[in-house]
């Protein structure tokens, strides 16, 4: 592995301003280690080398002839399969989109490009990003870059094992119910779910639209703000974009990694710890609150009495929503088309084996859950008592964030588990965002940050959640506690990793 | 089949009542939740964006012109504006609906608790009360190919333009329309044409029948009085002409007076209209248990129309039509019944640009409603089909009215312009039909009148006027009736010395 793509995005893109390295260097030796790992890790569902390179070029080109680049200029990213690129395909992870390729870009895409970063590819995900460990994907599980053996969490697990592998310095996720900092704890990199509406939605394949969040996947807190900032602000092609300026994600985080957290109140959710967390991801989180303490935060607890609702309202209204998103898929306009093998061929039997044939277990179970808890005479029941518990839960954040200005806890409640052990349980995989799903429901950012491992080796995240459009105070805190970490580590947690390829 | 039952009697034995569901298309630019082309005629499928295609990813913006056309219909209609209302889906799968999902309003629609005042021909009014105007979005249009008749059965495949799909719809829903007993055709026709003339004139649909811009789905239902509770109705779709929905409540009291009468139970369901039969069939059985699976679509915030923007909608909307008739009737000086014939008969704009040209509006209403009918009757034609303009009557009056042609004369210059020799003044000239109002060749003419006929100018100077006319009339002859009557008399008595 060249040392070039163990840097950070943000030192990789001030070498790139001061000359020392150019852009296709850089993009090269991501595609060589991305050659070199993949065939262990499979972070990638496709990758563009030669797109990456031309872009490389363009923009070595554009700087020596003095052009004035944005600050990430030259530095590569991966996007996730679930966010549509034109003329790349975009398969979210599904048979059902197997070879379609986009006539669009995803608004985020378009400023990536605008900003003239080289694309290596699209990465692995569970299908239509409904899992929590990668292993719904249509196209072959991720590995874990820690332990090849176990999963790289779920959904973006593809854009964490990449980032975690060095083959990919930042990469997109997008986080429903906790599939961009779930995959970062168990990877040990750093994830973030802005603000819902702080990044736009249009071109990402929707899940559930009332939840769906696109976001940074980093090695450093500093790169995610980097990101962000990039991606974030409003998009008037999504109605539910918000239309304020971004707060000022990037100082934030440079503020914070000084390490002072004087006067910041940090709140303990009382209801996400203890019973059911890991020991050892109970004892990292402990010792980062000492961390915290040390840097002048106030620690205090609270509580979020209906947090323990969450998961049961999420399994009702994601269902519910993507049992409608996923309708469009049905063999008549883009994507797998299947005639009935015998019989007439009408258009309902086509949609029918199209889709029979298309979606994967997890789907269609999601697609089932969902038609039935919207059905005449069931709705109220289901969806409308959801959406109560969708309010309770926003009125504990607001009450919480009186008292305090971030909240705090273990971002997932075990290490990475092994390939396999609960793909045939849905509920103990489902277990898995129990700790993340409250903030997509009330629509608050949040930040999982690696802090350190586990007793059986593997890292473990610690999660920062702020309230809405306050997305500042997750890079301030996790950059903080970024800083104090990695002074007692001596380095970052990467490299304690294995190496790989 | 059941036997169909006689009109009258079927409406003498049962309380027919009415609900009618009227689509309208929004002139828009744009597409209801993109920025797609909305016009009409382009080649299929060329007016699409990924929004209107339902590609993955793709996201909806509610085009707030076609917020600005439903709470100008909502306003007219005497419609409440909701202060926030929100769209939802309705789910269902068929092809042309990209998303498998229509985004509609469902239990927030945008304007309610209206009410619309329907004048009959015979000037009837009758009120019907509206329950809501939402916002929709259209599907596209199948065509399917292969089949004898055009519809889905029998075709061999079938190929869909997304151009419509996404097309903004307002569709306006009546409550159950009562009281109306055997008007009940009449009524339905009324208040589609009254919708179609409101939609003209807000300016926000070209509310063209035979395009489609303007759909109406009929329900009927029949109760055996009026205290009867509501019977079951059928749903007839998509009637897109007022004689259409005319005959299609016609028919279906008819054929459910024929069921009820044969003990049979009406079925809910949406029935086709057959035009050249002038008969419905059965299409699907819907019942209350067809789920769509509504819920609000989370892909779109609120709308919230402020109370200032809907006050200065109120107060920018023009005058509508019933408004108008009344003022325009008190201007002209037009009986209750002759106001009617001219609405019937589609004059109004006529007539107002007659009268703007110049004309009365008794002349006005003359020319149009006598010499122009009759011609446009002859022709089964239009009366604004045909070829000749209110200014050109305007000018043909101008010219009776200055005296240079007569009554008789205007109708020969009426026959110039009809035949595109041009406006009224150059068809005088062109034809050489100006009245001789110089006295000189007049004098002329007169005293070879007189000449001739020495005993009519005997007995007048003996003091009866009576046989004057014989002169007159070879003046008048003589003139090529091209002098002014009145004026020859005067000269004829003045000559005789009497």
């Amino acid at each position: 592995m060249t040392e070039l793509t163990r840097l950070s995005a943000a030192v990789l893109a001030e070498k790139l301003r001061a000359g020392e390295v150019s852009s296709v260097e850089a993009t090269q030796a991501y595609l060589d280690r991305i050659a070199a790992v993949e065939p262990a890790v499979h972070a990638y569902l496709h990758v563009s080398a030669q797109e990456a390179l031309a872009t490389a070029r363009d923009v070595d080109e554009r700087r020596a002839a003095g052009e004035e680049l944005h600050p990430l200029a030259g530095v590569p990213i991966a996007v996730k399969d679930v966010v549509v690129t034109q003329g790349m395909p975009s398969t979210a992870g599904s048979k059902i989109l197997e070879g379609w390729v986009p006539p669009y870009d995803a608004t985020l895409v378009e400023r990536i490009r605008a900003a003239r970063m080289p694309i290596l590819g699209k990465t692995n995900m569970d299908e239509f990003a409904m899992g929590s460990s990668t292993e719904h994907s249509a196209y072959g599980n991720t590995h874990n870059p820690w332990d090849l053996d176990r999963i790289p969490g779920g959904s973006g697990g593809g854009s964490a094992a990449a980032v975690a592998a060095f083959a990919a310095p930042l990469a997109i996720g997008t986080d429903t119910g906790g599939s961009i900092r779930q995959p970062g704890a168990v990877t040990g990199t750093v994830g973030v779910k802005p603000t819902y509406g702080g990044v736009s939605r249009y071109g990402l394949i929707a899940l559930a639209s009332s939840l769906d969040q696109a976001g940074p996947v980093t090695r450093t807190v500093l790169d995610s703000a980097l990101l962000h900032e990039l991606i974030g602000g409003h998009d008037p092609r999504d109605s539910t974009s918000i239309p304020e300026p971004l707060p000022d994600v990037v100082g934030a985080a440079r503020q914070g990694a000084l390490g002072d957290l004087t006067g910041v109140r940090v709140g303990v959710v009382e209801q996400l710890q203890g019973e059911g967390y890991q020991p050892g991801v109970q004892a990292r989180f402990e010792e980062s609150l000492e961390l915290l303490k040390e840097a002048g935060a106030d620690v205090v607890e609270v509580s979020c009495p209906h947090f323990e609702y969450a998961l049961a309202a999420y399994y009702l209204i994601l269902p519910a929503e993507a049992s409608s998103n996923l309708a469009k898929f049905d063999g008549m306009r883009f994507g797998l088309r299947v005639e009935p093998e015998e019989g007439p061929v009408t258009a309902e039997r086509v949609m029918a084996a199209t889709r029979g044939a298309g979606f994967g277990d997890e789907v269609k179970r999601r697609i089932i859950l969902g038609t039935y808890a919207l059905s005449a005479g069931y709705y109220d029941a289901y969806y409308g008592s959801a959406q109560k518990v969708r309010t309770l839960i926003q009125r504990d954040f607001a009450a919480a964030f009186d008292q305090v200005d971030v909240l705090v806890s273990p971002t997932a409640p075990t290490t990475a588990f092994k390939l396999g052990e609960k793909l045939d349980d849905p509920l103990a995989m489902y277990l898995n965002d129990v700790a993340t799903i409250p903030a997509n429901l009330a629509g608050v950012p949040g930040i999982s940050v690696p802090n350190g491992l586990s007793d059986d080796g593997l890292p473990v995240g610690f999660q920062v959640l702020a309230p809405a459009k306050a997305d500042d105070r997750l890079y301030r805190v996790g950059a903080a506690l970024e800083a104090a970490l990695e002074a007692r580590w001596g380095g970052p947690l990467l490299d304690r990793a294995p190496e790989l390829g | 089949m059941t036997q169909m039952v006689d009109y009258a009697d079927a409406v003498r034995r049962y309380d027919p009542v009415l609900g009618i569901e009227v689509h309208v298309e929004l002139g828009t630019r744009t597409k209801m939740f993109c920025s797609a082309e909305a016009s009409f005629g382009a080649a299929p499928n060329t007016q699409t964006t990924p929004v209107s295609l339902g590609l993955p990813g793709a996201l909806p913006v509610v085009n707030g012109t076609a917020v600005e056309y439903a709470i100008r219909i909502g306003l007219a209609l005497n419609c409440q504006i909701a202060e926030s209302c929100r769209f939802a889906r309705k789910n269902y799968f068929y092809p042309d609906v990209p998303k498998n999902f229509q985004t509609s309003q469902y239990d927030e629609p945008i304007a309610f608790e209206g009410w619309l005042d329907v004048e009959l021909e015979d000037g009837t009014i009758h009120r019907v009360e509206i329950e809501r105007a939402h916002m929709e979005e259209d599907a596209g249009k199948n065509t399917h190919v292969g089949g004898s008749t055009g519809r889905i059965h029998g075709a061999e495949y079938s190929l869909v333009d997304y151009n419509r799909a996404g097309i903004p719809l307002v569709e306006i829903v009546t409550k159950p329309i009562t009281g109306v007993g055997d008007r009940a055709p009449e009524v339905a026709r009324a208040y589609v044409q009254a919708l179609r003339d409101i939609f003209r004139v807000l300016d926000v649909s070209e509310a063209k029948m035979e395009r489609g811009n303007v759909r109406a789905d009929v329900n009927v239902s029949l109760r055996p009085t009026p205290e009867s509770p509501l019977g079951t109705r059928t749903e007839t779709k998509n009637v897109n002409s007022f004689r259409s929905v005319e005959r299609v409540v016609r028919h279906e009291i008819s054929r459910q007076a024929g069921a009820l009468d044969a003990g049979e139970i009406i079925v809910q369901e949406t029935r086709h209209w057959h035009e050249d039969t002038g008969t419905t069939t059965s299409g699907r059985v819907k019942s209350d248990a067809e789920d769509y699976r509504y819920f609000p679509e989370p892909d779109l915030v609120p709308v919230e129309p402020s109370r200032e923007w809907v006050e200065e909608i109120r107060a920018t909307l023009p005058e509508l039509p019933q408004a108008r008739r009344r003022r325009l009737q008190t201007e002209w000086g037009y009986a209750d019944a002759e106001m009617r014939d001219v609405v019937n008969a589609g004059a109004i704009e006529l007539i107002e640009a007659t009268v703007a040209a110049g004309s009365s509006p008794a002349a006005a209403r003359k020319w149009w409603m006598g010499e122009l009918a009759r011609r446009a009757k002859l022709n089964d034609a239009e009366l604004a089909d045909l070829p000749i303009t209110p200014a050109q009557i305007g000018e043909l009056q101008g010219l009776v009215d200055s005296g240079r042609i007569n009554d008789k004369i205007a109708r020969q210059v009426l026959d110039g312009v009809l035949a595109g020799e041009g406006d009224p003044e150059a068809v005088v000239v062109a034809r050489g039909l100006e009245i001789v109002s110089d006295d000189g060749p007049l004098l002329a003419a007169i005293d070879e009148a007189l000449a001739a006929q020495p005993d009519v100018v005997e007995k007048v100077r003996g003091g009866n006027q009576g046989p004057v006319g014989a002169i007159i009339g070879a003046v008048m002859k003589a003139t090529r009736g091209q002098a002014d009557a009145k004026r020859v008399r005067e000269l004829v008595l003045e000559r005789i010395g009497a």
